[in-house]
């Protein structure tokens, strides 16, 4: 095992992708900040003392703080309070938490059923294809946040009212991945065109292995590449999509606030002069997103030897 | 009195880990009115040194030393000032006829604009000029095809398209970069012989790069060699094809299938390839060695193939006879050559013949079954063992995700489900043993290896269902000619030993002759001669079959 | 013709989604009457709308009435959705014109610029930028503007339209300086998305052309390097630059119900928005129609324009039909 292990790392570690990343700072520098971002938003309960959505632990006193190294700033609330006097670290670790699940689930979502349908449609061909391709060109045209919307406004009309705040995470994560699916299906099923007319999977042809094995074992892992690149991306694109869906007012409830609810919520107080309330969470998107469209950039110029 | 003096020209890539030579202290001379031929296999620098005399390398490789004289001008003196030589003094001509050409504008805006970068002659003159080129390249019709696109030409006329868009402006120097690889036969012998007409009547002088001894034994009239951007030797084209000096231009002219006799193996004078002996082939003691009878093992009865071009896309329906009637029979144990241009419908054949095309019309039989007509997936499990195929792309026949040892492994895994993992590694040994590869390349990924190195397992993945029935599609046209020569003996011995039968497709007519038993001959999708071999070369009865024996390109040539 | 009739389709397809939404989507009824109304005053609503009629009849009233820009009453509004589009329409249309032309044509420059120079400092900079562009929701960097530009500095209105004109049906800003004032920040907040995509797109693609065999032929000839980048390549890389626009110009549009959310531009999208909002679903199929329409549209005029400067489209539609 750990010879195998060895060679694993040797083998990384002489690939070209490897070399790229160590010379390419961005890539170096967004990576850690993603590690980061991801790690205090999932271990949010170790990081911050506080407790954002613990009604006992807060206290209206504190309601408003400005952020620590303003005059009026506490030292305990480094980057200030709301309305509420809640952390505004906190809730922002606790908000990105959501946007995160979200934008995670949705992707792997669109991921999922965008390469079994583009993989399968490039693979067989025929009417079947025609069919997947012509479902994608209509979805590609109606842009995604419009779908996610759509999507969004079907589910209020079928789900009762009570049962939308608890719902409407799932709702939130189909509603996008359901937009996003399209491009996966169209970058796989091209790959897999280029791969189908490869040589190797004639010959597994003729050796007699089963179409499925051709397609899962074969072809799968030489089309990842392409389907990675437009995944990274494509988080990025879901977290946006997710917290301009909240900002809009129509995707997670204020109780459980993600990064775009708190932008919505502190885009009130906006006028009145409490900038952190909405600025903070605002940047914070803005970084996270802009790590992971940074390695996303990076991926595509490594992974696609054509533009080099 | 020599034209063009290249002297200690060096072009160097910087790379990841090293600096790697492309080209290093490299002299070459020519004068007007004669054809050098630049002569190497892939990698050795044939094209580099092409390139670097205008300065036309692609970052990151550099011309780091050297000078190169037109007349008596050092034109890389100034760096700068190549551009102005481009086009005006040297002619570049590339090999895709296909890709040269920018697609949205006509030919004649694309002459117009080269011939006026240059020369100081208005849209008129121009016009005139670049008409009387096309003439002279031989375009019928000029004035007409003057306003046409280039995606309106065929290969052949586009490359006279590039090679007058090449000399529009009286270059006195012509670099030919492989013009003739992209294009069949009897169009490639058109366009040499239009290049050696312009390089008479223009008194030009030319380079030719090729990698084809044929060509250049009928083309050229010196020769330099080159291996890893080294200047090997350089001399008349006879001296070089009849008494090489240089072991590895003596290897070179030996690796080359001659025209006119059929050799039992080639030599390798290589000297890393000591085994001049038959390969030592380790899996005959697990075949299941099958006793020839004198019996067809193939039977194609009236096979036809359609395709129906787009059904689905804006076009009309358009149907396309790729394969037309066609009847042959091959005799178990025998090798039989299948020859013809592309499209001519070779290839299309082997994939229905390993079922992966599905005829249109007609059958297939193998071993007296007709294996067209079977629905049962086990039946054909049966029948799809005892056929294997080669093919012709060494990069794309290999899944680079898997390891050799997986690769091979698939088809005895699938084949013989209950193989201990012991007995199935030694196999896979005694396979890659057979096919003169170490055991050590089982764990090794396919990039790790060379073109012919990756054939090698190709043909270990082939055997490895110990087929009855080999399909050899174009095995060696992507490879070197010296590694062509080890394969091919490789494959020869592999059916001697192992009694194999094996269907060997080329549109390369030396290869076939040194191949094949006999030989059948496509043209469009239809058979128009089968004969014996040495009866189809000495006496060839199709007008085709003459035409293309005609302008093969002879390596020979030069003795007469 | 072929495009026709998919374009045709595409509209079918559309509009069964809006009818579909209308009929199973809730209960038409409870959504136009009160609690308080009777079973059998609901069954007479119910005969009189032709909900009790077969499906396939419904949806050929829904798509007729459709074609004739009727779609009903809003359940929220109260009042007939076609009169609250043609009052939105000119608002939406004004912006999504404006931003559309500071996206392709600040895009496509932009895009050349760095795909042709790769390694300047200049172009890292723009590239940087671009990143950062596509990073940034829109509505941040509306909010962003609103606090630089009306709070701190107060040079330009945060809401609304500012003074308009009335042309007929048609409403403009285009007339008042106010109104002119209000279109600047909602404009270029729509199209810093959409441009940082083009840069991208048109970047990347004169990379590919600038690889080209026919280019370097084209430089084997000394063809000089001024006519190589803006003759050879540019027009090459310009062709898919229409796709882009046709798309951009549909995604603009869809893109503007944040925009007019963050900026309240009394537009179409506003009214989306609102409509999802409370499930007022005569607003939501009739935008719904009214997208598709548009993009139906875009696309055949893309199809068009292809048709004139790709000559290899051309020379074979020539074929197909003499």
């Amino acid at each position: 095992m750990a010879s195998k292990n060895l060679t694993l790392f040797n083998r990384i570690r002489d690939s070209d992708i490897y070399f790229s990343f160590i010379k390419s700072p961005t890539a170096i520098v967004s990576t850690i900040i993603l590690l980061i971002i991801f790690f205090c938003s999932f271990f949010v309960e170790f990081v911050t003392p506080y407790n954002p959505f613990d009604p006992s632990s807060l206290s209206l006193m504190d309601a408003f703080t400005p952020p620590s190294w303003t005059e009026d700033g506490l030292a305990r609330f480094i980057l200030g309070t709301d309305g509420q006097g809640r952390d505004m670290l906190a809730t922002i670790l606790y908000g990105s938490r959501i946007s995160l699940i979200v934008g995670f689930s949705a992707v792997i979502f669109a991921l999922v059923l965008g390469v079994a349908l583009g993989l399968t449609a490039g693979y067989f061909g025929g009417k079947y294809e025609m069919i997947v391709m012509r479902l994608t060109d209509v979805q590609l045209t109606v842009p995604s946040i419009l779908m996610a919307l759509l999507v969004d406004g079907i589910a209020r009309g079928i789900i009762s009212r009570e049962l939308h705040d608890e719902m409407a995470i799932y709702v939130l994560i189909f509603a996008i991945g359901i937009s996003e699916w399209p491009q996966f299906a169209r970058v796989s099923r091209a790959a897999t065109l280029v791969e189908k007319n490869k040589d190797y999977v004639s010959a597994s042809t003729i050796i007699g292995v089963s179409n499925l094995i051709i397609m899962f074992k074969h072809i799968l892992p030489n089309i990842l590449r392409p389907v990675l690149v437009i995944g990274t991306i494509g988080l990025a694109l879901a977290i946006i999509a997710e917290a301009t869906l909240s900002f809009l007012g129509v995707g997670v409830p204020p109780t459980t606030p993600s990064l775009g609810t708190l932008i919505r919520l502190g885009n009130d107080f906006l006028f009145s002069g409490e900038w952190w309330i909405t600025f903070f969470p605002a940047i914070f998107l803005v970084i996270l997103a802009f790590s992971i469209n940074l390695l996303g950039d990076w991926m595509r110029d490594t992974l696609n030897p054509k533009l080099n | 009195m020599s034209f063009l003096k290249i002297n200690n020209l060096s072009v160097d890539y910087k790379m990841r880990r090293e600096t790697v030579y492309a080209a290093k202290n490299v002299n070459i001379e020519v004068s007007k009115g004669e054809i050098l031929g630049l002569v190497g296999e892939s990698g050795s620098g044939k094209s580099t040194v092409g390139n670097a005399i205008i300065n036309l390398i692609d970052e990151p490789g550099k011309v780091s030393s050297g000078s190169i004289f037109l007349g008596d001008i050092n034109i890389h003196k100034d760096p700068e000032n190549i551009v102005k030589h481009r086009g005006k003094k040297v002619g570049l001509i590339f090999q895709d006829p296909q890709t040269s050409l920018n697609p949205i504008f006509t030919i004649g805006e694309q002459l117009i604009e080269t011939i006026q970068t240059h020369l100081s002659l208005n849209n008129e003159e121009a016009k005139i000029k670049a008409i009387n080129l096309l003439k002279e390249v031989g375009i019928k019709d000029a004035e007409k095809r003057f306003d046409n696109y280039p995606h309106q030409f065929s290969g052949g006329m586009r490359q006279r398209v590039v090679i007058s868009l090449a000399l529009c402006c009286e270059p006195e120097l012509l670099i030919a970069d492989e013009p003739t690889t992209a294009l069949d036969v009897s169009i490639q012998s058109q366009i040499l012989d239009l290049i050696k007409r312009l390089t008479k009547e223009r008194n030009l002088a030319v380079i030719l790069i090729t990698h084809d001894m044929g060509v250049i034994s009928e083309t050229t009239d010196r020769v330099a060699v080159m291996k890893n951007g080294d200047l090997v030797e350089i001399g008349t084209t006879k001296e070089i094809l009849t008494k090489p000096k240089e072991i590895y231009t003596k290897s070179l002219v030996s690796s080359v299938p001659p025209t006119n006799k059929k050799i039992n193996r080639f030599k390798i004078i290589e000297k890393e390839n000591k085994s001049q002996k038959e390969t030592n082939i380790k899996i005959l003691n697990r075949w299941t060695k099958k006793e020839i009878i004198n019996q067809d093992l193939v039977q194609i009865k009236n096979l036809s193939k359609t395709f129906d071009d787009s059904f689905f896309t804006e076009s009309s329906k358009n149907t396309v006879m790729a394969v037309d009637d066609i009847s042959f029979n091959i005799k178990e144990g025998q090798s039989f050559g299948l020859v013809g241009e592309s499209g001519s419908g070779k290839s299309t054949i082997a994939k229905m013949i390993v079922n992966l095309f599905r005829p249109s019309g007609g059958d297939i039989y193998f071993d007296n079954v007709c294996i067209t007509k079977i629905k049962n997936k086990n039946e054909m499990l049966k029948f799809r063992k005892q056929i294997q195929m080669i093919f012709q792309d060494p990069y794309s026949s290999l899944n680079g995700r898997l390891k050799v040892k997986d690769i091979i492994a698939e088809p005895i895994k699938l084949h013989n489900p209950s193989i201990s993992s012991k007995d199935k590694d030694n196999y896979i040994y005694d396979l890659l043993e057979s096919v003169e590869l170490t055991q050590q390349s089982a764990e090794r990924y396919p990039h790790e290896f060379s073109g012919g190195q990756r054939q090698r397992i190709s043909i270990a993945r082939a055997l490895a269902t110990q087929p009855r029935l080999l399909v050899c599609d174009e095995p060696t046209s992507a490879l070197d000619v010296s590694i062509q020569a080890q394969i091919l003996n490789l494959l020869k011995d592999l059916q001697e030993q192992l009694n194999l039968t094996i269907l060997f497709i080329s549109h390369d007519l030396p290869v076939v002759r040194q191949m094949c038993d006999r030989i059948g001959v496509l043209k469009n999708g239809k058979l128009c001669e089968i004969s014996n071999t040495e009866e189809l070369f000495l006496k060839p009865k199709h007008d085709y079959t003459k035409e293309l024996l005609r302008l093969m390109p002879k390596i020979e040539s030069i003795y007469n | 013709m072929k495009r026709l009739f998919q374009s045709a389709m595409v509209m079918l397809v559309v509009a069964f989604v809006s009818f579909s939404l209308f009929n199973f989507v809730g209960d038409p009824i409870n959504n136009m009457v009160g609690e308080e109304t009777s079973d059998e005053e609901r069954a007479e609503l119910r005969d009189t709308l032709g909900l009790t009629d077969p499906i396939h009849i419904q949806f050929s009233r829904f798509v007729v009435n459709a074609s004739k820009g009727e779609f009903g009453i809003s359940y929220q509004l109260r009042r007939p959705v076609s009169e609250l589009i043609s009052e939105r329409l000119p608002a939406t249309i004004e912006l999504v014109l404006i931003s559309a032309l500071i996206a392709l044509v600040s895009g496509t420059l932009l895009g050349v610029y760095t795909g042709i120079n790769r390694k300047g400092f200049l172009s890292d900079i723009i590239l940087a930028i671009s990143l950062l562009g596509v990073s940034l929701p829109t509505f941040v960097i509306g909010i962003l503007f609103i606090y630089l530009f009306a709070v701190i500095l107060g040079i330009l209105p945060s809401f609304g339209r500012g003074e308009v004109v009335n042309i007929g049906f048609w409403s403009t800003g285009f007339l008042t300086l106010s109104g002119l004032k209000a279109i600047i920040l909602p404009s270029v907040t729509l199209s810093l998305f959409q441009m940082t995509y083009i840069i991208r797109l048109v970047r990347a693609e004169m990379m590919e052309i600038l690889q080209t065999d026919y280019i370097k032929f084209a430089r084997a000839r000394g063809i000089n390097e001024k006519s190589i980048h803006y003759k050879h390549a540019l027009k090459n890389g310009l062709i898919p630059v229409i796709t882009i626009a046709g798309i951009n110009i549909g995604t603009l549009i869809a893109f503007s119900i944040i925009t007019e959310t963050v900026f309240q531009w009394p537009g179409m999208g506003f009214l989306f928005i609102q409509a999802v909002q409370f499930v007022d679903i005569p607003i939501m199929s009739a935008y719904l129609v009214f997208i598709a329409f548009v993009f139906v549209m875009i696309n055949f005029i893309v199809d068009i324009l292809y048709y004139f400067i790709d000559p290899r489209i051309r020379v074979k539609a020539e074929a197909v039909s003499g």
